[in-house]
């Protein structure tokens, strides 16, 4: 009988602890079907966050490390200049990368590091229980902004693509969502170039999964994902926000 | 006879580092340590090495503890305000059991404090700094030639123990210059089967980690690392006594202090007082050995320090507040002359009672200064 389908190599057959309808796990999956696909799993070194996917270095099969709240892009960055033939990524949430980590990803950016930086934004602080994150909507109730996040009194949310396209250094930055099928196969796609950048040594490529939080949004997974498409993406448009390379070769046509 | 050369304390530890394998530096710019970000920066891209400056002390640490995750030989250098910035990195580097090594030059505290010559991170390196229990092995240097052979030592150690040793050095012997020699110290090197190179598709892989949510198994992990620093402190303490055979009266100072209690001991001698110097080149492990056998044998101590008395705290400790142990110290930059210095030992070898009053503790302000 022929095999149609099967989990991807580079995870591990740990089983997940994310809630039911996070979809964490799919990111995972695009994350390990671009190491597999790319072959690259002997060469792989993952960085883990704080945060919901705390315990990632459970289910790649790929060497892991867990990194400080933040931290992981300045982790990262020392794995990869010491191992310039491995593959170094990080995997992230909104609080760690554009939170408390904020300089260490402009910099990582700027500094065109050659590494993959998996950046799932939803909009909230999952693991702590539901505050408000950076990326935290207008007016979304969280724990922390009980009656709906105040831009007067706290400011507006963090588009983090647009701030690092600004920067010369960066080879990629996308944005993609997991809430549909179509936006599924496009995350995989700009994931999978995400690694590739980084076998080709062109550099630093960030992909910014725009993602749900069902648990700490109150609503069920179906709901979520409509409040995706609803609320979500109209803030954070999908789409590439820089492709040297791509841009290179416009330019030479 | 090896080659001797002129160098600047802060230049030492560089070269020294590159001599023991180190290829890979990050750190963030500070004075009065900054020779040896510039020194790396030059010679790292010439011998295949790799020099960054981070965008602040909280990345370089983390660079680091990337690098050490990776199996490197790696380090940064920083002074005190700096060091309370890479405090978090250095709890992860101790709960994930990776070898690292860093350099604190010491200026004055707390804040900004000022640039000037400092010991008062002593507590900071020793009691902790982070968060959680972990210990750092801490080499403290008195001369630019053990600003050299200890950063050797410190990379042996910090791999041999996985875990990070520090120099404590302060700004006084980062910027002097002395004539030294590089080959005193053998460079060990130790296999790293745990360090995350890849798997090769030949192995399980390996997870560098601190985070145990299991409570037992973050207690089993805490009791087995203090094992190791139980061996640490077997069979690591360092120290050099002088004069110390027939000594009534006990200096204790570590670094540039005990190089100006050197000078007053001797002072002492001349007076007809009978001191000696206790000086401990690791902090941690403390030398507590050397400092129980020294309160059977003298009467009082005098614990020399340029803060507002740390070390103090664990001469107590080890002697078991057997003998009374006075203060003589300076801060905030200034240096106790060695006629300070005298006047503390001539107070404590006064002492009829075996014990000292308040009032005849040294302090600055009691003595007017220098």
């Amino acid at each position: 009988m022929a095999t149609v389908f099967q989990k991807p190599h580079a995870l591990t057959d740990a089983a997940l602890h994310y809630c039911p309808g996070c979809p964490h796990g799919i990111i995972h999956r695009l994350v390990a079907e671009a190491i597999d696909s790319l072959g690259i799993e002997g060469r792989t070194i993952g960085v883990a966050p704080v945060g919901c996917a705390v315990m990632a270095y459970d289910y790649f099969r790929c060497d892991m490390m867990e990194a400080a709240h933040g931290r992981a892009p300045a982790s990262a960055t020392g794995i990869k200049r010491c191992r310039p033939d491995c593959i170094v990524f990080t995997y992230q949430g909104d609080g760690d990368l554009a939170s408390i980590g904020m300089a260490e990803t402009v910099h990582a950016a700027a500094r065109n590091e050659n590494i993959t930086v998996i950046f799932v934004n939803n909009a909230i602080y999952g693991m702590t229980g539901g505050q408000m994150a950076p990326t935290s909507l207008p007016g979304q109730v969280t724990q922390t902004s009980p009656y709906g996040r105040d831009v007067t009194h706290c400011g507006w949310p963090i588009r983090v693509c647009e701030l690092l396209s600004t920067l010369e250094g960066p080879e990629y930055v996308a944005r993609v969502a997991v809430n549909s099928v179509k936006n599924v196969k496009a995350a995989g796609k700009a994931i999978e170039k995400a690694f590739r950048n980084q076998v080709e040594n062109k550099g630093f490529s960030l992909v910014e999964v725009v993602s749900a939080c069902p648990t700490n949004w109150g609503m069920t997974p179906q709901k979520a994902l409509e409040w995706v498409e609803s609320d979500m993406i109209p803030y954070y448009p999908l789409g590439v926000y820089k492709d040297r390379t791509a841009a290179k070769e416009a330019e030479a046509k | 006879m090896a080659e001797r050369v002129l160098m600047k304390g802060n230049e030492a530890i560089a070269e020294a580092a590159i001599r023991a394998g180190c290829r890979h530096y990050f750190g963030y710019p500070i004075t009065p340590q900054t020779e040896i970000a510039a020194y790396m920066a030059k010679r790292m891209p010439k011998i295949g090495g790799v020099f960054l400056q981070a965008e602040s002390e909280i990345a370089s640490i983390n660079m680091v503890y990337g690098a050490a995750a990776a199996g490197m030989r790696v380090m940064t250098s920083s002074s005190s305000p700096g060091i309370s910035l890479k405090s978090e990195g250095l709890s992860y580097i101790a709960g994930s059991d990776v070898p690292a090594f860093v350099v604190n030059v010491q200026r004055g505290g707390p804040g900004l404090g000022g640039i000037q010559p400092s010991q008062s991170d002593y507590f900071q390196a020793t009691k902790g700094g982070g968060h959680g229990d972990y210990r750092m092995i801490v080499l403290a240097p008195a001369s630019v030639q053990e600003m050299a052979s200890l950063t050797v030592k410190g990379f042996n150690l910090a791999d041999k123990y996985r875990m990070t040793a520090m120099i404590l050095a302060d700004g006084t012997i980062g910027q002097m210059m002395e004539p030294i020699s590089f080959e005193d110290v053998e460079v060990e090197t130790y296999d790293k089967p745990w360090a995350l190179t890849g798997t090769g598709m030949k192995r399980e892989h390996n997870i560098v980690n601190s985070l145990y949510l299991k409570p037992d198994e973050l207690e089993r992990t805490n009791f087995q690392r203090y094992e190791k620093y139980r061996t640490v402190e077997e069979s690591e303490a360092l120290w050099e006594e002088y004069l110390m055979e027939d000594a009534e009266i006990c200096v204790t100072a570590f670094g540039i202090a005990a190089r100006v209690a050197k000078n007053a001991v001797a002072a002492a001698r001349a007076e007809g007082i009978k001191a000696g110097l206790i000086r401990p080149i690791t902090l941690w492990p403390f030398p507590k050995a050397a400092l129980r056998r020294a309160a059977d044998q003298v009467k009082a101590f005098v614990s020399v320090e340029l803060n507002m008395g740390q070390m103090i705290e664990d001469i107590r400790l080890a002697t078991e507040c057997r003998r009374p142990v006075s203060l003589c110290n300076r801060t905030g930059g200034m240096i106790p002359s060695p006629d300070q210095v005298l006047s503390s030992i001539q107070a404590a070898a006064g002492c009829r009672d075996g014990r000292l009053s308040e009032g005849q503790m040294t302090s600055p302000a009691q003595k007017g200064g220098n």
